[in-house]
């Protein structure tokens, strides 16, 4: 889960981290309010989920009322990479001589939390890891002990930081290692961290993305989950609970497992397809969660058929069954054309259950998976 | 013949009271596994159908002498319930239990590095050596017993796939399932270096998935070091990049790294031919053997 850059900057703040001051703002009199208080220059920055919000027009700076009022009127209600700006953050502009990045992720290759820092702050450190990786100094982390003070110390050192200001990054540094362990983040960073003419240290953007299977220990932070950051069927498929993924193509995809959903979605392709989705209806599922898959598929008016693989583990071919008939019974006509494929636990049950007039059939992933597409194919002419 | 488990392996369930502990115990039980043993903290005492339930896994082993335990813990307690097998001297821990937050995942990746016992998972179906025991909640009769290993991060991909090799008439030593998280235990090389030491099985089957970089290492370990003949599987190649595909690890980045391509071309670069479906994967098996 993410938070937006004032959320997260609001715990930072309160873990003792230097902000600029700022207000949120979700109308043009809002930032106009803000503005007056906070005083120029003022930063207004979108609050999307989007990486990159600058370049693609998301952050303005106004040093003047005129300035002020047509940022806030060309950001609130823009499009940013397919999201929706409602909120702006207003924030007091610093005068700064340069910028540092700092931050603390996972590094699943070696299973520890990593620690980074560097002087090219600024910009997009993704292409700093790329092109000149030597740039960002790094330290891992025993996530047993946590973060020891030496070792923010040497990272900084690392990294070339000028010594005015280390032990200033090297504290915030320990600061962003404690909230990453304490709040579970799966990513903490702050990019860029400007230094002030005066010296001081500012962090002047912040990330914080949590780890959503820690949610349940988070519960003020899962609060914060912004609805208005997915789209309708994502935002169903979240009140659902599944695993789903809106994609371009036409062909309905409803599976169990991750692996072999993936590899459904693949064999559509492979075969001239065009998978619409992603959608793992998850283990040991229940006639209503089929059910519920089955709405979700239909809900999408792009797609044009829908394949249901089911390979039973925990899962019984027999609830699935029962799923599908429950809900395909409940149309006078069904309104897309579904193929089944039923394998493992209890499937010839499930198959002497399923009303074969409601769909079609296949005893093969292949079979079926191109059966589907064949039906995406005829509706679509 | 089989690697790391086998009829001889007296399994302990943590987490036994539970509904899945208890289902899965009794096909554990059905299929032919040794359970010795469940533990369930404030329930040690008790039994569930006539196996004894113990408070802790220390007692669990010492008094059954148990040498494997698998987890059916909930996610909020499964990390300390790993951490309380490997405090014990099991052999091996497998931990089926879905949505362990990571950094408690870093914490027992960490303590695996002091400890001599091996874990697989979290977040998979378990281990199976077809007709002596299973360890987890994998279908037992899809599996026939064979000379080919199979080494999956997903459950039903794995079905899928040995579905295939079992309709050819190819049955498996071991099955391993080790999970789809960010952080596992055991990991395909490791695997992979028990298949190959393993003289009963003539060919592996390895398959994976977007997300992480586990599959280009196993490539390399395959090209440097295996005679057994591996062929592959890599589940996501029309994956969006930046989206999460169910699986915790299944995400692209978008600088190319851990993808369906990248991890492909390692492993055709390392001689393992990838199949487009999991049938080819069935057929470049049967033409090793």
């Amino acid at each position: 889960m993410k938070l937006h850059e004032y959320q997260a900057k609001d715990i930072f703040a309160e873990a003792g981290i230097p902000v600029p001051e700022s207000r949120l703002a979700a109308s043009v009199d809002e930032v106009m309010e803000a503005v007056e208080e906070i005083g120029y220059p003022a930063a207004i920055k979108a609050q999307v989920h989007v990486g990159g919000r600058g370049k693609a027009g998301g952050i303005k700076i106004a040093t003047s009322e005129e300035e002020a009022r047509e940022a806030a009127e060309d950001i609130l209600g823009m499009d940013l990479k397919g999201y929706t700006v409602e909120k702006v953050l207003v924030e007091a502009g610093v005068d700064f001589e340069n910028e540092l990045y700092v931050g603390v992720t996972m590094d699943r290759g070696e299973g520890e939390p990593v620690a980074m820092v560097s002087t090219q702050g600024g910009v997009n450190i993704e292409e700093v890891a790329e092109e000149n990786p030597e740039a960002i100094a790094r330290e891992h982390i025993d996530p047993a002990f946590g973060l020891h003070p030496y070792q923010a110390r040497k990272v900084v050192y690392d990294a070339g930081i000028d010594r005015d200001v280390a032990n200033d990054v090297a504290s915030i540094l320990t600061t962003l290692y404690d909230l990453y362990e304490e709040r579970d983040a799966s990513d903490i960073e702050i990019n860029p961290v400007m230094i002030t003419s005066d010296g001081d240290v500012v962090a002047a953007d912040a990330v914080m993305n949590i780890d959503d299977d820690a949610l349940f220990r988070q519960p003020d932070l899962a609060e914060m989950e912004d609805e208005a950051a997915e789209d309708d069927l994502e935002r169903k498929a979240n009140d659902y609970g599944f695993d789903y993924v809106r994609l371009s193509g036409n062909v309905g995809i409803i599976g169990n497992g991750a692996g072999l959903v993936m590899t459904t979605l693949d064999l559509v392709d492979h075969y001239g397809g065009e998978p619409a989705n992603f959608l793992d209806i998850g283990g040991g599922a229940k006639a209503e969660r089929v059910t519920n898959a089955l709405d979700m598929v239909f809900s999408d008016e792009n797609v044009d058929a829908v394949v249901f693989n089911i390979f039973g583990g925990i899962t019984r071919g027999d609830e699935v069954a029962k799923g599908i008939n429950e809900a395909l019974e409940a149309f006078d006509e069904i309104p897309k054309k579904v193929v089944v494929r039923l394998a493992g636990t209890n499937a010839e049950e499930g198959m002497e259950i399923l009303n074969t007039d409601l769909v079609e059939v296949e005893k093969t992933l292949e079979d079926a998976v191109q059966r589907a597409v064949e039906n995406a194919q005829e509706a679509n002419q | 013949m089989s690697i790391l488990v086998d009829d001889d392996t007296r399994v302990v369930v943590q987490g036994i009271t539970g509904g899945e502990g208890k289902f899965h115990t009794q096909q554990m039980v059905e299929y032919g596994t040794n359970v010795v043993a469940g533990t369930s903290p404030g329930k040690g005492g008790q039994d569930v159908d006539g196996i004894p339930v113990y408070d802790t896994v220390d007692e669990a082993v010492d008094e059954e002498d148990a040498d494997a335990s698998v987890v059916f813990v909930p996610p909020a307690f499964a990390g300390d319930a790993v951490f309380e097998a490997l405090d014990t001297d099991l052999d091996l821990v497998v931990a089926i239990t879905e949505g362990i937050p990571t950094q408690d995942m870093a914490k027992v990746n960490k303590r695996l590095t002091e400890v001599d016992t091996r874990l697989i998972g979290p977040n998979c179906p378990g281990i199976i050596t077809p007709g002596e025991a299973k360890l987890g909640i994998l279908p037992g009769n899809i599996f026939e017993s064979g000379n080919v290993g199979l080494v999956s991060r997903s459950g039903t991909l794995t079905y899928q796939v040995v579905s295939n090799l079992t309709e050819r008439g190819i049955g498996q030593t071991t099955a391993i399932g080790i999970g789809g998280d960010p952080i596992i235990g055991t990991s395909f090389v490791d695997a992979l270096e028990l298949f190959e030491a393993d003289e009963n099985t003539d060919a592996v089957v390895m398959c994976g998935e977007i997300g992480g970089e586990d599959e280009e290492q196993a490539a390399h370990y395959i090209a440097e070091n295996m005679d057994t003949p591996v062929a592959g599987f890599i589940a996501g190649r029309t994956a969006p990049p930046g989206k999460r595909m169910g699986h915790a690890g299944a995400i692209v980045s978008g600088s190319g790294t851990g993808t369906a391509e990248s991890k492909i071309s390692a492993l055709n670069d390392a001689g393992v031919p990838v199949g487009d479906t999991p049938n080819e994967v069935a057929e470049h098996v049967e033409d090793f053997l």
